[in-house]
């Protein structure tokens, strides 16, 4: 029933919090309810498990890590590539990329999505006028 | 009082302590330079007499004593501040007018005027919005910039805007409202000829890049799902 295990080397996504929206690495167990969680650009903290969502991602590493022991594992395992390939990773590149458009960005998105749409229509009225012929 | 050029305060007689000075008074007097004066002037201090008073203009006695003492407000010397230009507000910034007839338009900002407002065209042919002031407050800065280099706005200020003093035609009231119609809607051509010669050159500058032009001459207006404090304009 469960395939997303906390165990240590587990990438998370900080979902609450300053950190929001940072991935992170789960490097030892505090209690029930707590971890402490690294990343390369971050100081080493706790953080209750509400704030972490599990990604299926994992890294080789030992209890508490160096970091340039972390970071070395975190490139053998290429966790940033692996991220932004996932659908999970692209759905939030999108999703930032959304966020930061300009008036003027909107208005083009706007334009392409019309010319698009229209597109589309001409292919489908094509394929219908085919269908009805036969 | 404006000193051309402030020469920096020196003390010449710094505190030891609150009110005992580090030099006695003949030390002081040294110091001052007062020998300096009294030997320039010939042992004496130069003496300064008053000039002799010219007599005051004669005062007429006022026609009319108010029976009650009559107050007088207290002087006012506050000086309001020039309006300060947001500093997302550049020349050539498109900006997004909320209220008005114009409202949604998005528009070229030219500059900002000595009144505080803000300066502001279409291009009248892009979108009908005139040269026209417009107030910061009542604007939305966009990210995005026109280039504005070579516009020569130098000779539009506030009493170009001003009303056309109204002539005195108060006295005949029967035929006063057929009159005055006919002639108020008329835009003198000197101002066409003026929207014409900004607008040339920022045209120019729009059609130079891709869509702008259709990007101004459409409203802004809210849709579904768009939440103005999370927008980026």
């Amino acid at each position: 029933p469960f395939k997303r295990y906390v165990e240590i080397g587990r990438v998370a996504l900080v979902n609450y919090g300053k950190e929001y929206g940072r991935l992170v690495v789960i490097v030892d167990v505090i209690d029930q309810n707590r971890a402490l969680v690294d990343a390369p650009d971050m100081v080493r903290c706790q953080m209750n498990f509400k704030r972490l969502s599990l990604t299926d991602i994992t890294i080789d590493i030992k209890r508490v890590p160096k970091k340039k022991t972390l970071i070395a594992a975190m490139e053998a395992a290429d966790v940033k590539n692996k991220w932004e390939n996932s659908s999970w990773g692209r759905k939030l590149i999108v999703q930032k990329r959304r966020a930061s458009l300009n008036d003027f960005d909107r208005f083009k998105l706007m334009l392409a999505k019309i010319k698009r749409g229209g597109l589309i229509r001409q292919e489908l009225a094509k394929l219908k006028k085919q269908n009805a012929a036969c | 009082m404006a000193p051309s050029q402030k020469t920096a305060k020196v003390c010449r007689n710094p505190d030891l302590i609150c009110g005992v000075g580090k030099f006695s008074r003949s030390k002081m007097y040294h110091k001052r330079g007062l020998w300096a004066i009294k030997a320039k002037n010939g042992g004496v201090f130069p003496r300064h007499d008053k000039k002799p008073a010219e007599p005051a203009a004669a005062e007429k006695p006022p026609k009319f004593y108010p029976a009650d003492d009559v107050k007088k407000p207290l002087p006012n010397k506050r000086k309001p501040k020039p309006t300060k230009l947001r500093a997302s507000i550049t020349p050539g910034t498109v900006l997004i007018i909320l209220a008005g007839r114009f409202k949604g338009k998005r528009v070229v900002f030219l500059k900002q005027l000595t009144s505080g407002l803000l300066l502001v065209t279409g291009p009248f042919k892009i979108n009908g919005v005139p040269l026209r002031r417009v107030n910061q407050s009542y604007v939305i800065a966009s990210s995005t910039k026109v280039v504005i280099s070579g516009l020569d706005v130098e000779k539009i200020d506030d009493r170009y805007f001003a009303k056309q003093a109204e002539k005195k035609k108060r006295k005949g009231e029967g035929e006063f409202f057929e009159a005055d119609k006919q002639e108020k809607n008329v835009l003198p051509q000197e101002k066409k000829d003026d929207q014409r010669t900004v607008d040339a050159a920022l045209i120019k500058s729009i059609e130079a890049v891709p869509d702008l032009k259709t990007y101004l001459a459409a409203r802004f207006s809210l849709k579904a799902g768009m939440k103005p404090h999370e927008l980026l304009f």
